[in-house]
């Protein structure tokens, strides 16, 4: 938080070898295109971005070098839909062209239907069901899951 | 290729007084390939109930249903996700899509999903968009607003855009004028031609008799049915 958007994802590459500083910087500059921060706020630090603004910093930060698996925990919760639909999208392309895995805890069962291939349904420490998401959604074996998918709002 | 035996689904309602509703008993039914079947029968008979445990998305209560070597009854969802990738194509009458993706984009994805280069892909989502006379103007659009005739477009385009094996096809000419109906009824002969199985409800009479080889009546299957 004490230094700057830029060197938040910069500090990642440099962890795992990154020396040049151009392409440092270039990096960090698509990526905080890629996740909506404008270009301008690269030298800003994270303190002054709105929370959802933060979030997708973190996000960026933690793509950057291209893991092979991540786990995100609400990583929708704070931010604008259409931003959300942007990180979806993104999401999406990186499990498709570079084979990531993605664990996802999250509440918004709209997210899971169009992110997640498989899903585990929860309840006091226990997994309920899982299976094929459209499935589970669609039709739904256990209690808790029932009653979760029948008191969604429609928008 | 599709090979339906004794299939049947119940739904427990667990917080309704654990009702047991039993919608399927003993549905059979073989489709081979190339050929094209019709599911007929009144709202509320199970044309769409079958539909669904085809594609993987009801769970059966018990029976078979075999897609080329897998056995959708009984697969882990592993297995049906690389079934709908690469040999299940499906059309629903409603398109369900990310916001703010670019109609050409949502056209292209089955395909960079098994792996095709990009600007293949998008050529020919492209050139299936010309075919289906979805405007130029509209390809770099998400089609989230598009009129329910277009969007039923979007949704063939995707369906038809890999040469799946098989197909489903929930009312694809429904919202469609006489000119794009034609297009989507040749589509189809097409994947018939180059030996596509294909089960689909048709409403539309014209559509049904002029693409499906024979008719079904789900009824049949009705647990309900006079024995």
């Amino acid at each position: 938080m004490g230094v700057s958007a830029g060197a938040n994802v910069g500090e990642r590459l440099m962890a795992v070898g990154a020396r040049h500083y151009g392409d440092i910087r270039g990096q960090a500059v698509d990526w905080l295109g890629r996740v909506e921060i404008d270009e301008t706020r690269i030298d800003d630090r994270p303190t002054t971005f709105s929370g959802g603004m933060q979030q997708r910093l973190q996000i960026a930060r933690n793509l950057v070098t291209g893991p092979r698996l991540i786990f995100m925990d609400e990583p929708t919760g704070g931010l604008d839909v259409s931003v959300q639909a942007r990180l979806l999208d993104l999401l999406r392309g990186l499990v498709r062209d570079l084979g990531l895995s993605v664990i996802i805890v999250t509440h918004d069962l709209a997210v899971v239907r169009l992110l997640a291939d498989r899903l585990m349904v929860m309840k006091s420490g226990h997994v309920v069901e899982a299976g094929l998401t459209d499935q589970v959604l669609d039709d739904p074996q256990h209690a808790y899951t029932q009653l979760l998918v029948s008191s969604v709002l429609q928008v | 290729m599709i090979e339906i035996e004794n299939l049947s689904k119940t739904f427990t309602l667990h917080n309704q007084g654990s009702a047991v509703i039993e919608v399927m008993r003993d549905a059979t039914l073989s489709v081979k390939a190339g050929e094209c079947v019709g599911l007929v029968g009144a709202s509320g008979a199970g044309k769409s109930t079958l539909m669904r445990m085809i594609y993987g998305n009801y769970l059966a209560a018990s029976g078979s249903l075999r897609i080329g070597d897998i056995d959708v009854a009984k697969a882990t969802p592993r297995d049906i996700l690389a079934l709908r990738r690469d040999v299940l194509g499906d059309v629903s009458q409603f398109l369900r899509v990310l916001p703010r993706v670019p109609t050409r984009d949502v056209v292209a994805e089955p395909l960079l999903a098994i792996g095709v280069h990009e600007t293949t892909a998008q050529a020919r989502a492209e050139s299936l968009l010309a075919r289906l006379n979805i405007p130029q103007t509209l390809w770099h659009l998400s089609p989230t607003t598009f009129s329910g005739g277009e969007q039923q477009r979007i949704n063939i385009a995707r369906g038809f855009v890999h040469a799946y094996p098989a197909l489903l096809l929930d009312e694809p000419t429904a919202s469609l004028d006489a000119t794009n109906r034609e297009v989507v009824l040749t589509l189809i002969e097409e994947a018939k031609a180059r030996g596509a199985v294909i089960v689909g409800i048709f409403h539309d009479e014209f559509a049904r008799d002029r693409v499906c080889d024979r008719v079904i009546d789900v009824t049949a299957f009705s647990p309900d049915r006079v024995t």
